[in-house]
């Protein structure tokens, strides 16, 4: 071996399933020569529960409280990715307030995913503090589900077609209030962060990927944009009235660990931006399309992607003409965005092998199904 | 300010400080203090099963259609009833319902057509044993038994 850093015996160790830092049962069998990394390899599978296969056997309407368990972090944009899906089978759209309440809820758990994964990942990596401060914001968000839906994790909140609940009284009122206050608390956190040494000693210059080898294993989201691409499909491909809506997609060109931290941050200030406007002006009207009772798509397939706060979340219906889905195939970010970790912790150290895998933002639920 | 002198003066950690300074207050506290404090949960909360009766006359307001084990996704409602010969309705004689494999979506409430079956804002739902979480017609409709401990 020619790239060794000392000339001692390569070690195998593993990382996890049970390593809390791993965010669930991930697997990482680490080579090792010293503490540099000379490879990686993920085993996964610990959390599979055959939710493609499930589909195949519950009707379209039953299915939809199963994607909230793929990524239980934002069960809210799986349903709307999966509601978007079907509704294309059925060549029918919602109404134009049940697309607004829609985009509220979905940008809501944009930024409860965020900062839960910002608390896990600067708890990853040594700042605690961070964790409580997003937690108090994230608790504010899942009260608006509670309130909403019932449900404050995996909400069911949408169903095809448009929304079961009408919005309750007070809402407007209580997205208002946390938009006003949520961005001096982002501002919080970035005093706590972005300029701190420590922080920026660990994550600057640490699992770079550039925008070609993003491309080139399929990676989306936030960490396709902190390496330089605008690709953000709520602005390429807009779906469910996206395109009312006034929001910049944050880039980056470093495409390293801090980098994917600041288009975060960024992204958390731009749905608060998003959900102003379409709090301001929710059309009024009904929330549920008409001839929704049974659903049967005609035969056909269809395939609908969204901009999940992880990455691109696909959706892909194959149906028979029956009241079930013939085939359901998720494309899920956080599996793709996993496989780059074999490039990004090539040759860096065991204690930044943990802020990489904090910085993909992976859900074990979503990469395992 | 120079980068130097930023890091000569200790501003970053006096920044930090403060924020966490700022939220010391005993108001800004979040905890739940859980068991002594009942948690408000909302209006819509999906928590415990309950089978609604008329309050006047304490008859069952289910009608027996069998459109909520049809809509569970994990088909863990049974609903069993008789045909009257008289009436020629159908009338509810067992209700079962297995929260143990119920995940909450809310969905058999949604197709319920007269509002008999309802999830409620009772959220302790622990049991010693599995059996206590197969909830029969009498436990939807009074509540919970509590099952002692073998």
């Amino acid at each position: 071996m020619a790239d060794t850093f000392l000339d001692a015996q390569e070690l195998v160790l593993n990382m996890g399933p049970q390593h809390p830092s791993t965010h669930g049962v991930l697997r990482v069998i680490l080579k090792l020569d010293g503490e540099k990394v000379l490879g990686t390899e993920c085993v996964i599978g610990y959390l599979h529960r055959g939710v493609e296969k499930i589909a195949e056997h519950r009707t379209y309407a039953q299915f939809a409280p199963y994607v909230d368990r793929m990524d239980y972090i934002s069960a809210v944009s799986n349903g709307l990715g999966y509601c978007l899906a079907v509704e294309k089978l059925l060549n029918a759209e919602a109404p134009p307030r049940a697309r607004a309440v829609r985009v509220i809820l979905t940008e809501l758990n944009r930024i409860a995913s965020h900062l839960l994964w910002l608390g896990t990942h600067a708890l990853d990596i040594g700042a605690i503090t961070p964790l409580f401060y997003t937690f108090r914001e994230r608790e504010e968000i899942l009260a608006i589900f509670e309130n909403y839906c019932g449900a404050r994790l995996t909400t069911h909140a949408f169903r095809i077609g448009g929304l079961q609940y009408e919005t309750y009284s007070g809402f407007e009122e209580q997205v208002k209030r946390f938009c006003d206050t949520f961005p001096a608390h982002v501002d919080e956190y970035e005093t706590l962060l972005t300029g701190n040494p420590i922080w920026r000693d660990r994550l600057i210059g640490v699992g770079l990927l550039t925008a070609e080898q993003c491309k080139d294993y399929g990676v989306t989201g936030p960490v396709l944009r902190a390496a330089g691409v605008a690709w953000d499909l709520r602005k390429a491909q807009p779906y469910s009235g996206y395109e009312q809506y006034e929001f910049e997609v944050p880039t980056r060109s470093g495409g390293d660990t801090y980098d994917r931290y600041l288009v975060r941050i960024e992204e958390m200030r731009q749905s608060v931006r998003i959900i102003r406007q379409a709090v301001e002006r929710i059309p009024e009207g009904a929330i549920m399309a008409k001839g929704m009772k049974v659903i049967k798509p005609p035969v056909g397939e269809a395939y609908v992607s969204i901009e999940a706060p992880k990455g691109e979340l696909g959706y892909f219906i194959v149906s028979d003409g029956s009241i079930h889905p013939y085939r359901v195939r998720v494309r899920p970010p956080s599996f793709l965005n996993l496989q780059a970790l074999e490039v990004m912790a090539k040759g860096s150290l065991v204690a930044d092998v943990v802020a990489i895998i904090g910085t993909i933002d992976i859900v074990l639920g979503e990469v395992d199904r | 300010m120079p980068e130097w002198l930023r890091r000569f003066l200790l501003i970053d950690l006096i920044q930090g400080m403060l924020v966490t300074f700022r939220t010391q207050h005993p108001k800004y506290i979040n905890t739940e203090q859980y068991p002594e404090e009942r948690p408000r949960v909302a209006e819509r909360y999906r928590g415990a099963p309950r089978l609604n009766i008329n309050p006047e006359n304490g008859e069952t307001l289910c009608i027996a259609c069998d459109l909520c084990a049809i809509a569970c996704p994990e088909n863990l409602i049974v609903v069993g009833s008789v045909r009257n010969p008289e009436t020629r309705r159908k009338e509810l004689t067992t209700f079962t319902y297995d929260l143990s494999r119920c995940m909450f979506c809310g969905l058999c409430e949604d197709a319920c057509p007269v509002d008999a079956l309802e999830l409620t804002q009772d959220f302790e739902l622990a049991s010693f044993t599995r059996e206590g979480q197969i909830w029969d017609r009498q436990m939807l409709e009074e509540g919970p038994r509590p099952s002692p401990y073998r």
